[in-house]
């Protein structure tokens, strides 16, 4: 029953994500993304590296990271800014407990959100079930896991998860990434799109990681990341009085 | 795993417990045990009681010494939980859920073999079965606080915590939870709950732990603590050449709360101790009134708590 998923925290999460505003925010990349493709679709058919781009580039660059962002923040940084979280740890579940629901649940999310809908759009853009399609769509899946460990985990060790988290997303994996190589290997884009792009085998993609790199460093990092939330949240304290 | 059993599953002890933040000390050397039965946790604003409370809940590191429940660490210890019952002071439950989803979620996370049963019970003891399916962002603050009690309640502990559980109650609702808990202190529990307040604590608690600055001021009886406090917060007796033309002129002044004209002189409430103290004098200077004398009726808890540290 104290397995590493706890049904209970799944569904408190679950509810608590989508009895907030924010939860109508997740609608709107995919939204964007399956809008702009129809749009490309029918102003040029035959384009030959657009889906590349609009997949590929801003898919797992834009869309993406910032839903895992906003997902992977929200489901359990949301608990421990309102202060409820207490409640959840004043029982003696495990830690670990916490962070794979909470962790599982936000990957989830971000899966039907992000990775769906690229599937989507790569079959509309490709015409069909195509390499380029399934690779998107194993790649956004890819992402939606590492993403959200690390955002998920964000959250328990600060409390400006979003802001940290858009700086690592914008400034470390979108503007360096471009320009230095060393950063890419511990990018998450690059890991979902080294993922894409050995199912794609589409040079559009702009993945600069093996398929092997890419799962060892996102093994890596999941794990890692997953190990050092539940740390912090086993040391999760309050605030005592003002001093 | 087997854990203590007897008494020592009620105690909770800390031995020479320290927390500090930086330079600043919040908890200072703190060693007590606190068993079965009600007892208050007392001090004013800021003097370390929720420092303390949180030591003991296992949700702040001790910077020095320990702190045992039922005689294990509270630190980095969930298991400690299946014996403790904590209701924080922050007024934030999830407020999406019913009262009833709140507390069968909290059994289930205790993973209780009759979730069903033990929501009913727990629901039933804080009177809260007639509000228990609407959603907590209904709930008033007295409600809130006791679904937070039943929550607390569900899996049966021998320790509850409690981070003043009387904020925001009004008088019917905070009788009903002294009810509560001096019936939860009767049978046995040990329930430690933390206040700035005297008076609820003096219809609560057998035992009290004063805490001022971070240190364990007093400690005992109630009764024989109360002893030593010779009045109450900020009440004065002034007697003067002429009373009432003191009164009138004292209602006036922002520091005055409340005056009133007894057999015995005037009886003056003053809201800010310091500035009733500097204003006074010069206020019968200026109306030409001799005072001849000023006794304080009362002084505040926090001057009581100064004064059990100094002495």
């Amino acid at each position: 029953m104290d397995g590493a998923f706890n049904k209970i925290v799944a569904s408190i999460t679950l509810r608590a994500v989508f009895g907030r505003k924010r939860a109508l925010i997740f609608a709107i990349p995919p939204v964007i993304l399956i809008a702009i493709t129809l749009i490309l679709k029918a102003a040029r058919p035959d384009g030959a590296p657009w889906p590349g781009r609009i997949l590929g580039d801003f898919g797992f660059s834009v869309i993406l990271p910032l839903t895992a962002l906003i997902i992977g923040t929200s489901v359990l940084g949301a608990e421990i800014d309102e202060g409820s979280i207490v409640h959840l740890l004043a029982t003696p579940v495990r830690r670990s407990s916490v962070i794979v629901t909470k962790f599982v649940v936000a990957a989830m999310l971000t899966m039907a959100f992000v990775a769906v809908p690229e599937l989507v759009a790569g079959l509309i853009a490709t015409g069909g079930v195509t390499k380029l399609a399934i690779g998107l769509f194993i790649g956004a899946l890819a992402g939606s896991v590492i993403y959200n460990a690390v955002f998920v985990m964000l959250s328990v060790l600060t409390t400006r998860a979003i802001a940290v988290g858009l700086l690592y997303v914008l400034i470390w994996e979108v503007v360096l990434g471009n320009f230095v190589g060393g950063v890419r290997l511990l990018s998450v884009e690059q890991y979902s799109l080294g993922v894409a792009n050995a199912i794609a085998h589409y040079s559009a993609l702009n993945a600069h990681l093996t398929l092997s790199t890419a799962l060892i460093m996102g093994v890596i990092v999941t794990v890692g990341a997953l190990v050092l939330g539940t740390r912090r949240l086993s040391e999760f304290s309050l605030k005592g009085d003002a001093v | 795993m087997t854990g203590p059993i007897g008494r020592e599953a009620q105690l909770i002890q800390l031995a020479n417990v320290s927390r500090w933040y930086g330079n600043v000390v919040a908890v200072n050397d703190i060693t007590m045990t606190i068993g079965p039965g009600v007892t208050g946790l007392l001090g004013p604003n800021g003097a370390g009681k929720s420092t303390l409370l949180h030591l003991i809940a296992g949700f702040l590191a001790p910077s020095r010494g320990e702190v045992t429940v039922g005689g294990r660490p509270s630190w980095r210890n969930p298991e400690v939980y299946r014996k403790v019952g904590l209701v924080p002071e922050r007024d934030s439950v999830y407020a999406f859920l019913t009262g009833e989803e709140f507390v069968r979620a909290t059994a289930g996370l205790h993973q209780l073999a009759d979730v069903g049963g033990a929501t009913r019970r727990a629901i039933a003891i804080v009177d809260m079965a007639d509000a228990q399916g609407r959603r907590i962002s209904t709930y008033s603050k007295g409600m809130r606080q006791r679904i937070k009690v039943a929550a607390a309640l569900v899996h049966d502990p021998d320790v509850l915590l409690l981070d003043e559980p009387f904020n925001g109650m009004d008088p019917r609702q905070r009788l009903h939870m002294m009810d509560l808990l001096t019936k939860l202190g009767a049978e046995g529990r040990t329930i430690l709950l933390s206040s700035h307040i005297l008076e609820e604590v003096e219809q609560l608690a057998g035992t009290i732990q004063v805490i001022v600055s971070g240190r364990l001021a007093a400690s005992g009886d109630f009764r024989a603590i109360r002893r030593l406090m010779t009045s109450r917060p900020h009440v004065f007796l002034v007697r003067s050449s002429d009373d009432r033309r003191l009164g009138s002129a004292l209602i006036g002044r922002p520091a005055v709360t409340g005056v009133e004209l007894t057999g015995g002189g005037l009886q003056v409430r003053a809201g800010d101790f310091g500035a009733f103290s500097r204003e006074l004098a010069g206020l019968a200077r200026e109306h030409d009134i001799r005072l001849r004398e000023l006794l304080p009726e009362d002084e505040s808890l926090e001057s009581v708590f100064a004064y059990l540290v100094e002495s």
